[in-house]
């Protein structure tokens, strides 16, 4: 290692070295090609905020689906169909209220429930995000778009297991009565998230 | 391991780059990459505790300075040659320059010869443990009291999990905590829930 703080001289750019794994990997029979457009596939298809926002504009509209939710997410999201990694063993459901705000992160890297909410967006895996939530929650959530009043309690809920959380955002009251599917087109990944109010 | 990884509560970071239609991916060689490490755990290659230990194992200027995808490059590419898929010199050569990889890994623990199971309402400690391997405590709640919300299905212990070490499965529990004693005037007023292992906690006296 240098002075410098590089630790290699002529390091390979992030593109060339992933290329060599891939070549590595195909040359071992491990078809890398063929599960990389599955998984872009499945990233593009099925990880897919759309999911939660089923999830969320059911618990709205069916207050006993509700119920199950926040009593056990992981079963309750089967019923439509939706499923979570089997090492996910647990889906948390955090029911927003006009006086608590629930927001997740995962300070230690950037554990998410992504097929339910989809794949956590960049500023969830930065520094900045990671280090200052669990601290600085209200400016943070502030900077972010979201000025809470001061009566409203914030929680922060730190992943750093395999369990695996989505906010349940409140019903914005001028849409009572829509269409479930019309009330899953207002659900925002960063309402599930916590950083956003509907 | 008390690494730059755990970033919780650090001081000094600036302004969330925020925009609400934030993707996940930003460049093809990154979709790569993560379908690669994804596979590579299909194929049991590695696990996804191994995998998380292999970032943090990173020289701290490096993971300071990477993208989070070139952290995952960097645990995929350490792990595949530590399990002896593939040597460092096929992928400098095939790269066609240098791949810096983490640097090894300290000895694991198994699970705590003490725990506890606790109840929703217990008031609970979390151990004074400095760990060497892999740890999913973050430093932020070390030496802490919060009470117990709720307690999860077992999971495999990740202290032992990333190091290939024999655990038994423990459970974790929800417990929450107060800003106002995780950092005493130096916080903004809030609760943090935490998912702590059962062998880092023991009931607050």
């Amino acid at each position: 290692m240098s002075d410098h703080g590089n630790p290699h001289p002529n390091i390979a750019s992030v593109e060339q070295r992933v290329a060599a794994i891939e070549a590595a990997f195909d040359e071992r029979g491990m078809a890398p090609g063929e599960v990389i457009s599955e998984f872009q596939h499945t990233v593009d298809e099925q990880w897919i905020p759309q999911n939660g926002a089923r999830v969320v504009a059911k618990a709205w509209t069916d207050p006993e689906f509700r119920q199950r939710l926040l009593a056990s997410g992981r079963d309750a999201v089967a019923e439509l169909g939706l499923t979570l990694p089997r090492h996910h063993r647990h889906l948390v459901v955090l029911e927003n209220t006009a006086t608590v705000q629930n927001v997740i992160c995962c300070t230690l890297c950037s554990c998410t429930a992504f097929t339910i909410i989809g794949l956590p967006p960049d500023w969830y895996k930065d520094l900045e995000y990671r280090s200052r939530i669990v601290r600085q929650s209200r400016t943070v959530l502030r900077e972010m778009g979201l000025d809470l009043p001061p009566e409203v309690e914030i929680r922060v809920w730190d992943t750093t297991a395999d369990t695996r959380y989505m906010v349940l955002p409140v019903q914005p009251p001028e849409t009572l009565g829509w269409s479930e599917e019309k009330l899953a087109q207002i659900v925002t990944r960063d309402s599930m998230i916590g950083v956003a109010r509907l | 391991m008390d690494g730059v990884h755990d970033l919780g509560g650090r001081q000094g970071f600036g302004a969330i780059r925020y925009s609400p239609d934030a993707g996940a991916f930003h460049a093809s060689w990154e979709v790569r990459v993560n379908a690669l490490y994804a596979l590579a755990v299909k194929r049991g290659i590695f696990n996804m505790d191994e995998y998380r230990h292999a970032i943090e194992r990173m020289e701290p200027r490096h993971y300071v300075a990477a993208s989070y995808y070139e952290r995952s490059l960097t645990s995929l590419a350490t792990l595949c040659v530590e399990k002896g898929i593939v040597t460092l010199e096929e992928l400098e050569r095939r790269a066609k320059g240098g791949f810096p990889l983490a640097a090894s890994s300290a000895a694991g623990r198994t699970n705590v010869g003490d725990r506890e199971r606790f109840l929703p309402g217990d008031r609970v400690r979390v151990r004074s443990d400095y760990v060497p391997g892999h740890v999913r405590m973050p430093g932020y709640i070390r030496g802490k009291s919060g009470v117990v919300v709720s307690e999860s299905p077992a999971y495999p212990f990740p202290d032992a999990h990333a190091h290939g070490v024999e655990a038994a499965d423990e459970p974790t529990y929800d417990v929450r905590f107060d800003t106002r004693e995780l950092w005493p005037d130096s916080s903004e007023a809030a609760l943090v829930h935490v998912g702590v292992f059962q062998s880092y906690l023991k009931r607050a006296g």
